[in-house]
């Protein structure tokens, strides 16, 4: 039995993230933790996150995680999931400009409503992810699926080919993105049905 | 632009229990919240809305089980309503599994509890519900006007306005429900849904009124819902949410279909 840790830096309800885990794998042991210790000695991470990201940089370093993230980052499967994707790039222009955790190449922008093309800004719903590069991730998941989505800014990569997944709202951005141990991913595959639940036990049977 | 409009089924929840009557033909209790979630999960619901009605205050707590329960079988965002008061009330909620809260008569009461809640939890887990009446003003001009307690108390609050107030104090989605409409079958107010659409720029979900397919075609293409939310039309079985969608679809809206 191996253990999956949910990372908890006190930005998000993460009991969605939870409950979808457990039930892709009934047999692991899920934890949702914010204890250094335990999130080292785990096999597996999820990182989520909701809500601003200054506050979430904020809770991060009040609760001394962003060392043992990193170091994590690097050692294990790692999913960061919506905020948990953005974090992981080393700026981010919410809240007048934010200093990430640097994990990834990369920053982070608004949507922009431009005027012809207007778009509702969050971006909130179910749309499609177009796969760019071949990835374990996507076993048994077809191009194009839908996977639901809540959130206002995106990721841009300075590494293209990082980028494994993208999707169109205005214009295309990068929904998922892998890199060596890291995926991320804006969308919310514990909300996403069916292939969301494929995804996150591709996620879990990643080495 | 391949993001979907939504299809939302709506059920009454009192006591733990779907009230609503409820007729899916191989389910033998209907009124287990679970059992309903999955059925419309599989039919290809993109969201689901509890609305709790328990009237009983030491019965509300019930609520809290059925969203956990939900949660832990069907992977789609749930919503829940009904009672809502604080942001404490609103935490439990979302540590049981619910990823929307919608609040109504609260948010007219202490409209701060809207800037309270987006910032504690985040906007897009804050629903305002708009309940409006249509009424012509002192000028003669043609407005809506809130009600709460399920249509019974006016509040002077024009709708419109109210719309832009919520959407600045952090609301991320609107539910417009027209009261002249609501139950009637005879489709959406779609100039309440223009108006509102024209004012904010947050999604916006319709519900009061469906009859037929063609309201809710109507809804998404000219009121600009961004989601539709029904009951009746899905619990009496009159339409599958897949009947819904692939109607839709012919009529150019962009859809999500499962092969669920």
């Amino acid at each position: 039995m191996s253990t999956i840790a949910i990372i908890d830096y006190g930005m998000s309800n993460l009991s969605s993230v939870a409950k979808a885990t457990e039930y892709v794998a009934p047999n692991e042991k899920v934890i949702i933790t914010s204890d250094p210790n335990e999130i080292d000695s785990s096999d597996k991470i999820i990182f989520p996150g909701q809500g601003a990201a200054k506050k979430c940089m904020q809770s991060i370093f009040n609760k001394n995680l962003d060392t043992v993230i990193t170091k994590n980052s690097k050692e294990k499967p790692f999913l960061g999931i919506c905020m948990g994707m953005q974090i992981l790039m080393e700026y981010s222009d919410e809240n007048e400009g934010t200093k990430c955790l640097g994990i990834l190449k990369g920053k982070v922008e608004k949507f922009q409503n431009k005027n012809n093309n207007k778009i509702k800004i969050p971006h909130m719903g179910w749309n499609k992810i177009l796969k760019k590069n071949d990835h374990p991730i996507w076993s048994g998941i077809e191009d194009e699926s839908y996977f639901y989505f809540v959130h206002s800014y995106f990721i841009i990569p300075e590494e293209e080919n990082y980028t494994i997944g993208e999707t169109d709202y205005g214009k295309k951005f990068c929904s998922v993105i892998a890199n060596d141990n890291i995926i991320a991913i804006q969308g919310h595959p514990e909300k996403s049905s069916k292939v969301g639940l494929r995804f996150l036990k591709n996620f879990l049977e990643i080495k | 632009m391949s993001l979907t409009k939504r299809i939302i089924p709506c059920l009454d929840v009192d006591n733990g229990r779907v009230v609503k009557g409820i007729k899916f033909v191989d389910i033998i209790d209907a009124g287990d919240p679970v059992e309903v979630a999955k059925r419309y999960n599989d039919q290809g619901a993109d969201e689901i809305t509890f609305l709790d009605i328990t009237a009983s205050s030491d019965n509300r707590k019930t609520i809290f089980n059925v969203v956990e329960k939900v949660a832990s079988q069907v992977f789609i965002p749930l919503t829940v309503g009904g009672g809502i008061k604080s942001v404490e009330d609103i935490r439990s909620l979302l540590n049981s599994g619910a990823d929307k809260i919608t609040i109504n008569t609260a948010a007219i009461h202490n409209p701060n509890l809207i800037s309270e809640a987006s910032n504690s939890v985040g906007s897009q887990c804050i629903v305002v519900a708009i309940d409006a009446k249509r009424k012509i003003n002192n000028s003669g001009e043609q407005i809506w006007e809130i009600y709460t307690h399920g249509g019974r108390n006016a509040t002077g609050i024009n709708a419109v306005e109210w719309a832009k107030d919520m959407e600045i104090r952090g609301a991320g989605e609107l539910l417009v429900t027209s009261m002249d409409k609501d139950g009637t079958k005879q489709g959406f107010d779609l100039e309440l849904m223009q108006a509102i659409n024209d004012t904010v720029n947050i999604p916006i979900i319709a519900s009061g009124g469906v009859g037929t397919l063609e309201d809710m075609y109507d809804g998404i293409a000219k009121g600009c819902a961004d989601a539709v939310l029904a009951a009746s039309i899905f619990h009496f079985g009159t339409f599958t949410i897949n009947e819904v969608k692939e109607y839709l679809i012919k009529k150019g809206i962009n859809m999500r279909i499962t092969d669920d």
